[in-house]
């Protein structure tokens, strides 16, 4: 199907810029989005097949300016809403709660 | 509400460090997580599995011609030889560069990407102006690398997905014939495996 994820072939998105050296997670937050998507995985929440399509589900522009740990957040919280894991009013709350806490 | 992760406060939290925050924070209290296995999942990644793992293959490859042989015919048992399988490297295909012919992955879909023989794939792997460009226009690519190949050579483009994924083994360097197999891993370059680098003489 197409999507804004079939990239292969499309002009103007800018040069590649490659790394000589960079580390595995450039920030803690991305850190914990790994382990997050790997324990979720491996307790059965869903397959990979449906993580990838709950990234290729998301808004094209949204897509195009968030980096790519924001899009596993992404898919992540839309699966778990979806299959009633958690609620976004949950996930929502508990935002506003730490926030408040984060002074 | 546990706030135990000291951090220092001279900036609020991102949305995004607010999202994957209350992910966590839920996903622990309803026991569906181990914040301790988080942990253990990534200093895995950050520290076991990687491009050394990979270096290791190509090595015995380059040393042992029945490795090779096994390895090009199939790769996925070839590399379990040497205890490199698992998620993400399920099914693999080894590429072979030659005097005529260059190989070069990607992954244009997302970022699929032999996770136990090179690790998790750099950032430039993932993003998109490498997956849009280099199925069109993989020599300007290896420029960007600063990678300049013959006219004459042979540029082959794979594209891996969520079931196969692909290493290249590249040329052997001249002069290192004298080498040890553990002195040629110690040569190889994740890029190299990748095929965004060729590796120089010694």
């Amino acid at each position: 199907m197409n999507g804004i994820h079939d990239l292969g072939g499309m002009d103007g998105l800018g040069p590649v810029n490659p790394a000589k050296h960079e580390p595995c997670f450039k920030e803690e937050w991305e850190r914990r989005m790994f382990g997050l998507f790997v324990s979720c995985f491996a307790g059965g929440h869903y397959n990979v097949d449906e993580f990838r399509h709950a990234i290729e589900r998301m808004d094209p522009a949204h897509y195009l300016e968030t980096s790519y740990y924001e899009h596993w957040l992404q898919s992540l919280e839309t699966l778990l809403t979806e299959k009633g894991v958690v609620t976004q009013e949950e996930l929502d709350q508990r935002k506003k709660h730490i926030a408040m806490e984060d002074v | 509400m546990p706030h135990d992760h000291p951090h220092p406060h001279n900036k609020p939290l991102s949305d995004v460090e607010l999202r994957v925050k209350a992910l966590e924070s839920i996903l622990t209290e309803k026991k569906l997580i181990d914040p301790d296995a988080i942990d253990l999942i990534v200093d895995t990644y950050e520290t076991k599995i990687g491009p050394r793992n990979g270096a290791r293959v190509v090595a015995k490859a380059w040393s042992d011609p029945s490795y090779k042989d096994r390895l090009l015919s199939d790769a996925t048992a070839a590399i379990g030889e040497l205890g490199f399988s698992g998620v993400q490297g399920e099914d693999m295909v080894v590429v072979e560069n030659t005097d005529d012919v260059h190989n070069i992955v990607v992954c244009t879909l997302c970022s699929c990407y032999p996770w136990p023989t090179l690790g998790l794939p750099p950032v430039w792997y993932k993003a998109a102006p490498y997956r849009a460009k280099v199925v069109k226009d993989p020599r300007g690519v290896l420029e960007e690398f600063g990678v300049n190949l013959p006219e004459e050579t042979e540029i082959r483009v794979w594209d891996s997905n969520a079931e196969l994924r692909y290493l290249v083994l590249p040329k052997r360097p001249q002069g290192t014939d004298g080498m040890s197999e553990a002195e040629l891993a110690e040569i190889v370059t994740r890029d190299a495996m990748i095929g965004t680098d060729v590796l120089a003489a010694h």
